[in-house]
């Protein structure tokens, strides 16, 4: 995906006015941003396969912003918004600006935020905050095909981290997420 | 019976009340920025507060099939302490925010020229924002207050309709039904308005613009009388489309106007709540 296809797939006319707007003044991004969903719809777009018409737009403008200004559309938005930056996160051209993003939204106790943290944009964390955000998932209930490339990233540490909370749950009576089993197995084959 | 409560402050009540309120038919709140008890003394909190009321807090509701929907504002007690004016230049961010479907609680504590300041910048945020307005009528002096709330509305020239005049009473209600703005009761387990008290003023005036809530909060209060009400007025003869248009028709109709309530979530039933795992928390 590229903001470029993102861009063709969103409403043309909220987008010529919007992107005049914010290349005009960054600082008009922040009622544009939060007015998106209610503009363009939280319906998934034709032909741009899990993304709503609201992300692609939002996409769009961040793809205009500076740096800085992304994190505060993160830190003023609400729960929808920060799930937006997140997943456009990995389009923009910011480097690891957004890491303290990817921290904020790993504290978070909603686990919207937490998955999202766990896509694609994860690239920049680094392994431990990673491998604490995955056994987040598993208590959560997030289902760990969320975490852009668990198989690649998961490494011993996490696997005694997960033995551990296996443990912990067998001793009260409970049992793991079959995806956590299930990645414990494919790790001891390794 | 499907229940949506105008005016309760979730933040201060536990997951067994979500739960409760989940069983009786509550399917819908709107939660009103207030006070808390402890006075605040800076915008900072008031951000942070705002946040979870669209943030946290709708999570927490949907967890338990509940939609939230939020008002903000700077309420009257605390726009009292000039180390809390600057909330007033928060609000605009937030009142283009999905979630918030109207500006409030605003009105009047104590009848202060802050007050009354802040009352009539904040009804103006509404016509900017194309929000409705939700009044807190005081406590205190609460004949007179009302009458002033009144005045303050008409003079900043917002639609009348737009306006839902809260905490109303027998003496309060007659004065406001005229002027075309909604009427807003909170039902106390002792103090203020109760179910039957309620049912009586239903008869005499009607369920047009007539909006009832538990406002249930940190005090004694009980997030179940909305749900009292209906049984008292299906008690005392009220059909259940009477009820279904005072507890549910009413308050879609007032927070609509805003043009961002969304019940796709609650009204068809377990559409979303029970299958996705990614919405469940905790544990
Ligand atoms: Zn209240």
């Amino acid at each position: 995906m590229t903001v470029e296809e993102l861009r063709r797939a969103t409403d043309p006319a909220w987008l010529a006015t919007a992107e005049k707007q914010v290349r005009a003044d960054p600082d008009a991004a922040g009622p544009l941003f939060a007015r998106a969903a209610r503009a363009l719809g939280r319906g998934r777009l034709r032909g741009v396969p899990g993304w709503t018409a609201a992300e692609a737009g939002r996409a769009v403008l961040l793809s205009l912003l500076p740096p800085d200004h992304v994190v505060r559309l993160y830190q003023q938005g609400d729960t929808a918004e920060r799930l937006a930056v997140l997943k456009a996160l990995p389009l923009l051209d910011i480097g690891d600006a957004g890491v303290p993003l990817l921290h904020d939204a790993l504290r978070a106790n909603d686990p919207r935020l937490v998955a999202a943290a766990l896509g694609r944009c994860a690239t920049h964390l680094d392994a431990a905050t990673w491998r604490q955000g995955v056994v987040k998932c598993v208590f959560m209930g997030v289902p760990l095909d969320r975490v852009d490339r668990l198989d690649e990233r998961a490494d011993a540490e996490l696997a005694a981290m997960l033995t551990g909370l296996a443990e912990e749950r067998a001793a009260a009576g409970r049992t793991m997420p079959p995806d956590a089993v299930a990645l414990l197995t494919r790790m001891e084959k390794q | 019976m499907r229940i949506f409560d105008p005016h309760i402050h979730m933040t201060s009540r536990t997951t067994d009340d979500y739960t409760a309120m989940a069983a009786h038919g509550v399917r819908a709140v709107v939660e009103p920025a207030f006070w808390l008890g402890q006075p605040r003394t800076s915008p900072g909190s008031f951000a942070d507060y705002f946040d979870s009321l669209i943030g946290w807090e709708p999570y927490r509701a949907s967890q338990f099939g509940i939609r939230h929907h939020a008002t903000l504002a700077l309420n009257p007690k605390e726009a009292n302490d000039p180390r809390c004016r600057g909330v007033l230049d928060l609000l605009p961010r937030y009142l283009d925010k999905d979630g918030v479907v109207a500006v409030g609680e605003i009105g009047y504590d104590a009848m202060t020229p802050a007050e009354d300041e802040a009352f009539a910048a904040q009804l103006a945020l509404a016509v900017e924002y194309e929000l409705p307005a939700l009044v807190h009528t005081p406590h205190r002096d609460k004949a007179s207050g009302t009458k002033r709330s009144l005045d303050v509305v008409r003079e900043s020239g917002i639609a009348p309709g737009r306006v839902l005049i809260d905490h109303l009473n027998e003496v309060t209600v007659g004065q406001v039904r005229d002027t075309g703005c909604w009427m807003g009761f909170s039902i106390y387990p002792e103090t203020k308005m109760s179910p039957p008290r309620m049912v009586e003023i239903l008869k005499e005036h009607g369920l047009e613009r007539m909006l009832v809530n538990s406002a249930a909060d940190w005090g004694k209060s009980d997030p179940l009388l909305t749900v009292r009400t209906a049984e008292a007025m299906l008690a005392a003869g009220f059909s259940a489309d009477d009820v279904d248009r005072v507890l549910w028709r009413n308050p879609v109709e007032f927070y609509g106007q805003s043009q961002k309530l969304d019940l796709s979530d609650v009204e068809a039933p377990e559409a979303t709540f029970a299958g996705s795992s990614i919405l469940r928390g905790g544990s």
